[in-house]
C-alpha cells in the first residue's frame, strides 16, 4: 500500500467508523467497540519495541495503569478535557518507559520480560500504597453525561480512542518504513552485527520503547472516564499484558497490519463471548488461539498469507 | 609512528583470572595486508573484538586514524572506518541481501559528521556496486536464509565494507571454503588492498595467509610472538614450536 493511499484507507477508515457510530442507538456497541479499539492502539504500540525490535515487554498492565493514573491525578487538581490528558498520560508512561529502558534494555530475552513484568508490580504496589488517588479503595471519576455536538459521553471516549488508534497505526506505519525502522529490524535480527554496522543501538532501543510505552499510557488515559471507578487491580490488569502479546502475534509481527487485525480478531471475539458465553472464558480464548497460531501461522496471519502468496509467485 | 592507521599499545585484557591479551603492540599502516595467525585460544577474536569495541580492552590504548578509541562504542568506531567481519556470518535473517547493506549505508557513512549525505538513489546504486564486487547481484532480493555458504561470507564482507572502511578486519572469512572458493575471496581481499583499505585478515589456512599479507603476525597465548615478513616468520623457531608444528 502506498503512502497516499494508506493515508486515504485509515482516514476514510475512521469517518466510515464514526458514521456508522451515529447510526447506532445501543450504548453496549459503544462500551465494546472502545475496547476494541484500546486494544488496537496497545497492540500497535507493543509491537514497535517487540515486533520491530524483537524485545518482549511484559509491562503493559503498567503502562496502562501510569497512563489512567496520571488522569487520576490531574482529574483531582484541574480536571482538565480528555485530549490533554491523554497527552499527560502519553508524556509520564513514555517517560517512565524511557527510564525503566535506560536500566532494563541492556539485558535479552527472557532477563529483559522479566524486568518489565517486574516493574509493573512495582508501580501498582506504589500505587496500591498511595492515598490521594484513593489506594486499594480506588476511586470515582464523575464525567459528564453529554458532551456538546457529540451526544453521550460513552460516544465520545469512543470517538477519541478511534483518533487515537488511527494516530497510533500511522506512527508504527512511519516507523516501519523509516531508516529508524531498518536499524530497529537489524537490532532485532542480530544486535552485535547492527552495532558494528554502525547502527546506535542503545539510543534505537531507548527511542522505540519511550514511543511504545508513551503510547500505552494515551491508551490507558481515558480508562479512569470510561469505567467511572477506578481501583489499582483492574488498571494494572495482567489481562491488558497477555491479551497485547497475544495479539500481535496472532496477526503477524513483521508489519503494522498484523497488531490491527490481531486486535480488532481477538478483542472482538472476546467482546462477543463475554455477553453470549462468559467472561470468565476471555483468557481461555486468548490461550487457545496462541497455541492454534504457534501450530498453523508462527509468523501469524500475516506471515501465512504472505507465505501463500510468495508459494503462488514462485509457481510451486 | 605518525601514519600509522591502527596503532595498538599494550592492550591487555582478562576474563577474571585468565590473561587473554597480554600487552599486545601492534600497527597497521593506511592500505596495508594484515595477517594474523595463533592458535585457537590465543586470543585472535578477543583483539578483534577489544579494537572493534564488542569488547572493553582493561589496559593500554588503541588509537584509529588519529582518534583515541578507548571507550568508544562499537557503531561509532566503525562510523571513524574501522568496520569487520564475523567469522559465523551474522546476516540480518529478516532483510533481504540488498537490505543487509543498506543499514550501514544509512548508519555509517550517512551517520559520518561532514561526509556528504546520500540520498535514496545514491544509497541504491552504492548497494548495486557492492553486490557486482562480491558478485551477489543476482541474490539481491533473496533473503539470506537462500543462500549458500560462500556467498553468505560475501554478503558478509559486502556489508562490512558498506561502511566505507578504511581498515577491515576479516575474521576467518574463509574457514571452512573449499579450494577454489578460497582464492575467490582471497582476491575479493586483494582489490580492497588495491582501493586502499587497510586489511587484517585472521585466517587459520597458511596458503591464504602468507600469499595475501604483506607482513605476518603470530599471537600465542595472549602474547604477540612474532612480526614481520611472512616467509620469515613462518621460519622463526619459536613460531613453528608454537603454531606450525615440527
Amino acid at each position: 500500500m502506498g503512502t497516499k493511499a494508506f493515508w486515504l484507507a485509515t482516514t476514510a477508515a475512521v469517518l466510515i467508523v464514526f458514521a456508522a457510530s451515529r447510526l447506532v442507538t445501543n450504548d453496549y456497541v459503544f462500551f465494546a467497540g472502545y475496547v476494541v479499539l484500546q486494544y488496537v492502539v496497545l497492540a500497535t504500540a507493543w509491537n514497535i519495541l517487540g515486533g520491530y525490535a524483537g524485545y518482549i515487554n511484559f509491562g503493559t498492565s503498567g503502562f496502562v495503569g501510569i497512563g489512567a493514573y496520571s488522569t487520576v491525578v490531574l482529574h483531582k487538581l484541574v480536571g482538565p478535557p480528555i485530549p490533554v490528558l491523554i497527552l499527560v498520560g502519553g508524556i509520564v508512561s513514555g517517560a517512565i518507559g524511557l527510564g525503566m529502558g535506560y536500566l532494563t534494555l541492556r539485558l535479552r530475552g527472557v532477563y529483559f520480560g522479566i524486568a518489565t513484568l517486574a516493574m509493573a508490580i512495582v508501580v501498582q504496589t506504589l500505587v496500591t500504597n498511595w492515598d490521594f488517588v484513593g489506594g486499594s479503595r480506588g476511586v470515582y471519576i464523575i464525567r459528564p453525561a453529554h458532551v456538546p455536538f457529540i451526544g453521550g459521553y460513552i460516544q465520545y471516549l469512543f470517538l477519541v480512542m478511534l483518533v487515537l488508534a488511527a494516530v497510533a497505526v500511522a506512527a508504527a506505519r512511519t516507523i516501519e518504513r523509516s531508516v529508524f525502522g531498518f536499524g530497529l529490524a537489524a537490532i532485532r535480527d542480530d544486535e552485535q552485527a547492527a552495532e558494528v554496522s554502525g547502527v546506535p543501538t542503545l539510543r534505537l532501543k531507548l527511542i522505540a520503547i519511550s514511543v511504545s510505552c508513551g503510547l500505552m499510557g494515551m491508551a490507558g488515559a481515558p480508562l479512569p472516564y470510561y469505567v467511572t471507578y477506578l481501583d489499582p487491580a483492574s488498571a494494572f490488569n495482567l489481562g491488558y499484558t497477555a491479551n497485547t502479546i497475544a495479539m500481535p502475534l496472532i496477526g503477524g509481527t513483521a508489519s503494522w497490519v498484523g497488531p490491527v487485525i490481531g486486535a480488532i480478531g481477538l478483542a472482538t471475539i472476546q467482546q462477543v463471548s463475554t455477553v453470549t458465553i462468559s467472561s470468565a472464558l476471555n483468557l481461555l480464548i486468548v490461550g487457545v488461539l496462541l497455541l492454534i497460531c504457534v501450530v498453523v501461522a508462527p509468523n501469524g496471519i500475516v506471515g501465512l498469507v504472505r507465505g501463500k502468496r510468495r508459494r503462488a509467485g514462485r509457481g510451486g | 609512528m605518525a601514519d600509522d592507521l591502527l596503532s595498538v599499545d599494550k592492550l591487555g585484557k582478562r576474563f577474571g583470572g585468565f590473561v587473554a591479551l597480554d600487552g599486545i603492540d601492534l600497527t597497521v599502516r593506511a592500505g596495508e595486508r594484515l595477517g594474523l595467525i595463533g592458535p585457537n585460544g590465543s586470543g585472535k577474536s578477543t583483539l578483534v573484538n577489544c579494537l572493534s569495541g564488542t569488547l572493553r580492552n582493561d589496559s593500554g590504548t588503541v588509537r584509529f586514524d588519529g582518534n583515541l578509541l578507548n571507550g568508544l562504542a562499537a557503531h561509532r568506531r566503525t562510523r571513524l572506518g574501522l568496520a569487520r567481519s564475523f567469522q559465523l556470518p551474522k546476516p540480518f535473517r529478516s532483510l533481504t541481501v540488498v537490505e543487509n547493506l543498506r543499514v550501514p549505508l544509512y548508519y555509517s557513512v550517512n551517520a559520518r559528521p561532514g561526509a556528504p549525505h546520500l540520498a535514496e538513489a545514491a544509497v541504491g546504486e552504492r548497494c548495486r556496486e557492492l553486490l557486482r564486487l562480491v558478485g551477489l547481484e543476482a541474490k539481491a532480493d533473496r533473503q539470506p536464509q537462500d543462500l549458500t555458504q560462500i556467498e553468505m561470507r560475501k554478503l558478509e564482507l559486502a556489508r562490512a565494507l558498506a561502511a566505507e572502511p578504511k581498515l577491515l578486519i576479516a575474521d576467518e572469512a574463509m574457514a571452512g571454503l573449499s579450494n577454489s572458493e578460497v582464492d575467490n575471496i582471497l582476491a575479493l581481499l586483494m582489490r580492497l588492498g588495491d582501493r586502499g583499505i587497510a586489511v587484517i585478515l585472521i585466517e587459520h589456512i597458511m596458503r591464504a595467509v602468507i600469499s595475501f599479507s604483506q607482513r605476518l603476525v603470530v599471537l600465542v597465548a595472549g602474547r604477540k610472538i612474532a612480526d614481520g615478513d611472512p616467509h620469515a616468520v613462518v621460519r622463526d623457531p619459536e613460531v613453528v614450536r608454537a603454531y606450525l608444528g615440527e
